[in-house]
């Protein structure tokens, strides 16, 4: 077993990374926390066992990130300004070309949104989105399938022809 | 086309302004690929500064077999990254231009196979600038006389070429023989050390 070059992951994938953050955290925090799961990825990287998907566990990483993020903007925000907590969660990147299904994605139930984004946005299978989530392929299809319905996006999921 | 691509349009188009790769401390490996007097060569360090190769990529697929081997037998965490790389390079400049009669570096000879090191080692503590011997005789030095091919083979796969000066090695039956570098660069650093100082 032998590990690539660290510096292949970051040339051949660092706009993917990039791409996630600012699907699931907006272009304002996109940049820290793409470096922050950069920086965790080069810490952990050789302790990998195996070199498969590498690129879906750096979007993994990315999402780890994103929800710490989250999390920490959550117990930042006084809990009794409601306006502000309900400000927290995404701002639609404003360079977006469709602004409003970037605002409609931000404004989704947290992991409907990083569902959705992890499948189109990061293109990762529902395997790989359901490890992120920590929950069931099952659920992922479930999670996706109900973002996309809320979006009412005329969206066939390939993963999920029905 | 299938209905895929076009239904899922709204998100591959998602293009938002990146700003650039991320910005990495230097890590267990650093290196750079210097264009040097005497040919394209990659440096590489680790993080205690002590130099992994100073080895010739004439192309994309040499580098890619360096950095494969480093990732391998030292660490996988490899980052293309110049500050950590600067005294070797420096060091290799001032020897490129005969300001210096050795790259004035520490080395770390992971790289190399234990035969290899002996040789490496005892070629570098015989051969002084300047000076040139033959595969045989350098056999016979390092403790394996009659091994000069071998020796040969050894000092081809040099992951410290010029800073170990397997370029004083030459055939007994005269011309300069094979380099990992290619005969010109190897001529080139024997006239560099024949100019009177």
């Amino acid at each position: 077993m032998s590990l690539p070059p660290f510096q292949h992951l970051v040339d051949e994938h660092w706009r993917d990374v990039a791409r996630l953050a600012h699907g699931l955290v907006g272009p304002v925090h996109a940049d820290d926390v793409a470096q922050q799961a950069w920086t965790q990825a080069l810490a952990a990287y050789p302790r990998l066992t195996h070199a498969r998907n590498l690129r879906s566990w750096l979007l993994t990483i990315t999402h780890r990130c994103a929800m710490d993020h989250h999390r920490a903007a959550r117990r930042t925000t006084p809990s009794d300004d409601p306006a502000a907590l309900a400000e927290a969660p995404v701002v639609p990147p404003p360079d977006a070309p469709d602004g409003s299904l970037w605002a409609m994605v931000a404004a989704l139930p947290e992991r409907q949104r990083d569902a959705v984004v992890l499948r189109f946005v990061g293109d990762l299978d529902h395997r790989s989105v359901a490890a992120a989530l920590g929950t069931s392929p099952g659920m992922s299809r479930r999670l996706v399938s109900d973002a996309v319905a809320t979006l009412r996006l005329d969206l066939t999921d390939p993963e999920d022809p029905r | 086309m299938t209905p895929m691509t076009s239904a899922t349009d709204p998100f591959r188009s998602f293009s938002p302004t990146l700003t650039g790769p991320p910005r990495l401390a230097p890590t267990d490996v650093s290196y750079v690929v210097d264009d040097t007097a005497v040919g394209r060569m990659l440096l590489a360090v680790r993080d205690d500064g002590r130099v992994l190769t100073t080895a010739y990529v004439p192309d994309a697929g040499a580098e890619e077999r360096w950095l494969a081997r480093l990732a391998a037998a030292v660490s996988p965490r490899v980052l293309r990254h110049p500050r950590p790389t600067d005294a070797v390079r420096r060091a290799l400049e001032d020897y490129l231009a005969g300001r210096a009669r050795r790259v004035e570096v520490e080395t770390d000879l992971t790289l190399a196979s234990d035969f290899q090191r002996e040789v490496l080692t005892g070629l570098a503590a015989s051969v002084g600038y300047g000076e040139r011997t033959t595969y045989a005789v350098l056999a016979a030095a390092v403790g394996h006389p009659g091994a000069a091919r071998a020796v040969g083979t050894a000092l081809g796969g040099n992951p410290l070429c010029v800073t170990l000066p397997c370029h004083r090695v030459l055939p007994a039956s005269g011309g300069v023989g094979g380099y990992a570098g290619g005969p010109a660069a190897k001529e080139h650093l024997l006239a560099l050390e024949s100019r009177p100082a």
